[in-house]
């Protein structure tokens, strides 16, 4: 049952579920707020800020800038977290959900799939070292699959400049294919720069001359 | 007939309304459909249960599915709209600390006018604006940062993501400067004596698709009947709301329902499209204020979602013909041509137009010959023609 739900940017945040940790809870009800901390503070957790006001939110979280912030899956102020992860990557951090009742038919689905972090109705402190961890192993996770998305499509357009370059010098000098990249590369080398670069500046000056 | 029931999510608002009235109405039975309403807290939870699949369909702000689309929303998933549920609906207002410093820079009120707005507006305050919108992929978003540069240059401001029913609290508390919201939102804030009203979103796009049917490509695939059923129950919902004589019925209908829970005054300034604009003031008439069915509003143009895809990549920096690109992919006229031309819904000759192209309502070529479109004009006069889709 422990499962997490984090926004995702790429991000290099720790990799160990340390104590040190300064965790954001987004609680308005003070009762809930509090048995949030004590069961964090029992795990060992100190550093706990509960943000009940929810006015601004966003702002006072950046100036806060927590390692994680705890939310209901219900909280309509999820939406003013969207914004964080929209933003800077500076800013970027795990975000576990909790849900506070699993009677809900769609609440429950969430925590099905994953989405939501905690069932505070039965919240036990050992249980919140595993749901953390999960939330931040998993929302580095998602980061580096962004990362790895990026890095696809920056390599697969950079292919795609790659080839129409040497399309162009194979009919402008009437070569094979693999003369044309040897030639492509040789010029990189020489010049040290990049065989993109190269590529680019091809596709560049025959646009201009065309 | 057996009866399929459909996981519908939506967030409590106005413009659900075609969702709703299909299913109170029975016109989503009359198909053999129940459509299970399920509310939901944020953009983000209704995002995220349909990436996932435990919605099959939900209400959603128009860029939500090309925010999807692209990866930079949630999950990604390929999301697409079935058909948009309603175009414009959406204010414009600022706090009345703001209000009296625009007055003091030559601001005479008025509701209808952008290109005088801007100016008093952006001289107000000798810091960056705070200006408070319900999600960052939001068409009141796309609307204010469209507004504003094509108004004398993009200025510095801050969006800052706000639940439209925090939008006074946050008006009141100095957190926003400026709000852009749905009805009654606005209104609510009016009503609080914290802000004015000062542009409805229709004063700057005409006709702004606001809200659509979306779902999961793989699954719209995988259902066509249900699709099929959903799509002509909720135009039927659509055509019905839009009939004038079934406004206060409509209004009597959304208020009692336990899907809302508005009040019925704020239900009917949505609905009507008459609402003050300050406290003590006037209420004002604002024509075409929300569509939910005339001028071809469920229509899910390309052409509207390569404007969309557009203005997410002046705000997101993404590059602009992969943005334009992929949202095109995310309107489907191909499904909504295939499931409503058959029960004689009037289809447009072509599935794009050129956006902002009509100050007037004007008749164009359609199946049964009765379409009439517009006015859809951008309040800077600018037209947007985009290459078809391959």
């Amino acid at each position: 049952m422990t499962r997490g739900r984090w926004q995702r940017r790429p991000s290099v945040r720790p990799t160990v579920v340390a104590n040190d940790m300064k965790i954001a809870v987004v609680e308005s009800d003070p009762g809930r707020a509090r048995e949030i901390i004590d069961a964090l503070k029992e795990d060992g957790w100190q550093d706990v800020v509960v943000l009940g006001d929810v006015i601004g939110l966003a702002r006072k979280l950046s100036a806060l800038n927590p390692d994680l912030v705890l939310i209901d899956l219900a909280n309509p102020s999820r939406d003013a977290l969207e914004q964080i992860s929209a933003a800077s990557d500076a800013q970027s951090r795990p975000v576990a959900m909790f849900v506070d009742h699993s009677d809900d038919e769609m609440t429950q689905a969430a925590v099905t799939a994953g989405l939501s972090a905690y069932v505070v109705g039965t919240l036990q402190p050992e249980r919140i070292r595993p749901v953390l961890k999960t939330a931040i192993a998993r929302f580095q996770m998602m980061s580096q699959m962004r990362l790895e998305l990026e890095a696809a499509k920056q390599a697969l357009a950079d292919r795609k400049t790659v080839d129409r370059a040497k399309g162009m010098v194979m009919r402008a000098r009437g070569i094979s294919e693999e003369e044309a990249y040897a030639l492509i590369r040789k010029t990189a080398m020489s010049q040290n720069r990049k065989v993109i670069e190269v590529a680019q500046a091809l596709l560049t000056a025959s646009d201009l001359l065309s | 007939m057996n009866t399929t029931v459909l996981n519908c999510g939506y967030v409590p608002l106005v413009d659900s309304a075609p969702l709703i009235v299909a299913q109170e109405l029975r016109f989503a039975a009359d198909e053999g459909i129940e459509l299970n309403l399920l509310p939901q807290p944020s953009w983000a939870a209704l995002r995220d249960l349909l990436a996932l699949g435990h919605l099959n369909v939900a209400h959603m702000l128009s860029p939500m599915p090309t925010a999807m689309s692209l990866g930079l929303s949630g999950p990604p998933a390929q999301v697409d709209a079935l058909m948009v549920l309603s175009a414009n609906g959406t204010v414009i207002g600022v706090s009345s600390m703001m209000a009296d410093a625009m007055r003091a820079k030559g601001w005479h009120g008025g509701f209808d006018n952008p290109i005088a707005t801007a100016p008093p507006m952006l001289a107000a305050l000798n810091r960056p604006l705070r200006v408070g919108v319900p999600f960052p992929y939001s068409m009141h978003r796309l609307l204010f940062e469209y507004w504003m540069r094509h108004t004398g240059g993009a200025p510095d401001m801050q969006i800052i993501t706000t639940p439209p029913p925090l939008m006074a609290d946050a008006v009141s508390s100095g957190e926003l400067d400026v709000f852009c919201v749905g009805e009654p939102w606005g209104s609510v804030a009016v009503s609080a004596g914290v802000g004015e009203l000062i542009l409805p979103g229709v004063a700057i796009w005409a006709h702004a698709p606001e809200k659509v049917l979306a779902a999961r490509r793989a699954w719209i695939d995988d259902n066509a009947t249900s699709v099929s059923g959903l799509m002509r129950a909720v135009s039927r919902a659509a055509r019905w709301l839009d009939q004038p004589d079934n406004r206060v019925l409509a209004i009597e209908i959304l208020a009692r329902s336990a899907h809302l829970n508005l009040p019925i005054s704020a239900v009917e300034h949505a609905l009507t499209g008459r609402f003050a604009t300050r406290a003590d003031g006037p209420p004002v008439h604002v024509p075409d204020f929300v569509r939910f069915y005339d001028r071809a509003t469920n229509f899910p143009w390309r052409s509207q979602a390569a404007w969309i895809g557009e203005q997410i990549s002046h705000i997101t920096g993404i590059d602009r013909a992969h943005a334009i690109e992929v949202a095109q992919g995310t309107m489907r006229p191909d499904s909504y041509r295939m499931h409503l031309g058959p029960v004689s819904v009037d289809l447009p000759g072509a599935s794009s137009k050129v956006e902002g192209a009509l100050s007037h309502s004007t008749a164009v070529a359609s199946t049964k010959g009765e379409m009439i479109l517009g006015p859809d004009a951008f309040f800077d006069g600018k037209t947007y023609d985009f290459a078809p889709v391959k």
